[in-house]
């Protein structure tokens, strides 16, 4: 794919035609930025950028946007995450300043859990926008250097844009039409939701490639190891939209509990494994949910490792 | 007092001009007419009051509509006078039957005609 | 009752000029008292319609039909009998009639044909004004009966904020401030000490916020 448009580390490995990878950070429930630098420096060497969660499964936690600047200081590229859920075009617009301001490269742009989901059930929600209008705005900022309200912005933001993807979800029939209307509303990548069918994942890729779409955007495997049997059952039967295949469960339930945490990353290696042979995979995703030590060791074994220089 | 007015209206007469309704003007056009006005008490004479202002009303919003729709509102009218002012009737008769000759037939008539005759042809 | 506004002409026949069979479809409740949506409407909005197509030179059925209500089974039954002569159906209902007539006829086109506004009075001729916004949890007690959800431009619950200016809102001179209302009818309660009470918190589950909200009666349930 042409030039690069940004600073982005994340858009330059791609664009280069190497596999991308990146992984995520969750910020605290508290103001210590202690936590966000450790997590960091556990990942810091073996991805090419880092999202930050933006208050995921609608739980309070430190701000995105704060949580970025410290991993940005620490030398790391973050990957702001950003909701539509908690504020208007005016709080988002004024963000994407605010990130752009400390040369934060890269967002994804999410509608978010809803927040009954989390610990202010009883809060209102805005979704003023929605994300593909938050892929919009982002690019319009970007390529127009002008707001949403039509004025100039003295140094436009420089961000990579990015939107997430469920290759899952119902109905099937229309996660690629969903797909291409976010790639045409400007999402240059794509993160996907935890992988776990690779059938069903390469059925979607393989109607993503037949429709051009990996030709104007990189689409990331989403990849997240499972700890335990429990947490297969748990994502298989309570998280909405996510596809846990049986075997999967038979296979951790079928060793010995203390192993299970083991098998659940030789499983994602494996997968990771397979699909870096998929036409249209440009990079990873992996979700090591509070389980960042692990990033690297996955990381490593894929195949994926050193990351390249750019 | 014998008055000249012109013989190609038909008056419809009402309790009040608060009873035209717009649903009647549209459907004059709709009929063939080439033109309605209203003729109603002085402002400020209406024995229910507010009669004559509602008929104002009412032909602003025929205007509106039948400029939207192609007929044109400037077929429809609001005139007031009292009832002892037969001579100025006339005169406002005559004025609308003018400014409607000036603006030629009904495009809806004349749009039903043409299909009649190519159907005749 | 709910407050509707009729859909400009312009917009009304763009959406259906395809269409050559078009039932115009009214409502004889809120729609119909606040002029947008009741047989008077429905008979305008046909013969305009009537007239423009032939102004047009094109050859259009335009129905004409006013039903009790439009959010009910029972009376939206009684078109199924001849919706099929119809190619689309222009509801002059409500947001919640278009929606349940779509429900039920899920292979006729429905097009809106009135703007939903809001919840409100007939303040006057001419001038229908918002009072609920049906966030489904009254707080009518604590305010003198004067909602600030509704007709606060901010929604405060413990106003008025720094923009009210001689009993009027920041947004426009034309608006009122709700907190103004709201002081002006606890004096005249004597409930002033009323005021000095903080309002908590709002739960906004029960509001548009918390998801497609439901009443389930039991007792009446069949």
């Amino acid at each position: 794919m042409s030039e690069c448009r940004t600073e982005s580390r994340l858009e330059k490995v791609m664009r280069a035609g190497h596999l991308g990878v990146t992984s995520e950070c969750g910020p605290p429930r508290g103001s210590d930025p202690a936590e966000v630098r450790e997590k960091g420096a556990l990942i810091k060497d073996h991805v090419d950028a880092v999202n930050v969660t933006d208050n995921q499964t609608a739980m309070t936690r430190m701000s995105s946007l704060a949580a970025c600047v410290h991993l940005k200081l620490e030398g790391i590229e973050p990957v702001l995450q950003m909701v539509t859920r908690d504020r208007n075009r005016v709080a988002l617009q004024s963000d994407i300043l605010g990130a752009a301001s400390f040369d934060i490269n890269n967002m994804l742009c999410l509608s978010g859990d809803h927040q009954s989901f989390g610990d202010c059930a009883q809060g209102q929600n805005v979704h003023d926008l929605d994300s593909m209008q938050l892929v919009q705005t982002a690019r319009h900022m970007r390529d127009e250097g002008k707001f949403l309200g039509g004025a100039d912005i003295k140094r436009p933001p420089k961000m990579f844009v990015g939107a997430a993807a469920n290759p899952f979800a119902d109905p099937f029939e229309i996660r690629i039409p969903r797909l291409a209307k976010k790639i045409a509303c400007g999402a240059e990548f794509i993160q996907t939701q935890c992988i776990y069918n690779i059938d069903k994942f390469k059925e979607w890729m393989k109607r993503a490639v037949d429709r051009g779409l990996t030709e104007k955007a990189f689409i990331m495997a989403g990849m997240t190891p499972m700890k335990s049997v429990g947490m297969a059952k748990y994502m298989k039967n309570k998280v909405p939209g996510m596809d846990v295949p049986e075997e999967i469960i038979k296979r951790l339930a079928g060793v010995d509990k203390k192993a299970q945490a083991q098998e659940g990353i030789d499983i994602c290696v494996e997968h990771i494994q397979q699909l870096k042979e998929v036409e249209g995979v440009a990079g990873f995703h992996i979700m090591a949910i509070e389980w960042e030590e692990k990033v690297p060791e996955i990381v490593e074994r894929s195949g994926l490792y050193p990351r390249p220089e750019v | 007092m014998r008055l000249k007015i012109p013989t190609n209206f038909r008056i419809v007469r009402l309790p009040c001009t608060g009873k035209l309704d717009l649903i009647h003007v549209l459907r004059s056009f709709e009929k063939g007419a080439d033109g309605v006005f209203a003729v109603g008490c002085m402002e400020g004479d209406c024995h229910f009051n507010q009669g004559n202002f509602r008929a104002r009303k009412r032909i602003e919003q025929a205007a509106q509509l039948l400029d939207k729709v192609g007929v044109g509102g400037e077929r429809v009218r609001m005139y007031n006078l009292s009832s002892g002012e037969g001579p100025l009737f006339a005169q406002y008769a005559t004025e609308m039957v003018e400014l409607i000759k000036k603006l030629g037939p009904n495009p809806i008539k004349q749009m039903k005609q043409k299909k009649t005759d190519a159907a005749a042809a | 009752m709910i407050i509707a506004e009729k859909k400009p002409i312009e917009e009304i026949i763009e959406e259906v000029k395809d269409f050559d069979r078009i039932l115009v479809l009214g409502c004889n409740e809120c729609v119909t008292v606040c002029e947008a949506g009741g047989k008077k409407e429905v008979e305008v909005l046909a013969s305009a319609l009537r007239m423009y197509f032939i102004t047009q030179g094109k050859e259009k059925t335009i129905g004409e039909r006013t039903l009790e209500r439009q959010c009910d089974h029972e009376y939206l039954e009684e078109i199924r009998g001849n919706i099929d002569d119809y190619d689309a159906v222009i509801s002059l209902a409500c947001g919640v009639g278009v929606q349940f007539c779509a429900e039920k006829y899920l292979e006729m086109p429905l097009l809106p044909g009135v703007n939903t506004v809001c919840l409100g009075a007939n303040e006057d001729r001419g001038l229908w004004t918002e009072r609920c916004q049906a966030c489904g949890t009254c707080v009518l007690a604590r305010t003198g009966g004067i909602c600030p959800v509704s007709r606060c431009a901010k929604r405060v619950l413990n106003g008025p904020c720094g923009g009210s200016t001689g009993g009027k809102c920041e947004i426009s001179k034309d608006t009122d401030c709700a907190w103004q209302l709201i002081v002006d009818r606890l004096k005249a309660l004597d409930k002033m000490d009323d005021y000095e009470k903080v309002a908590p918190i709002k739960d906004w589950s029960t509001d548009r916020a918390g998801g497609p909200r439901t009443v389930t009666r039991e007792d009446v349930k069949i």
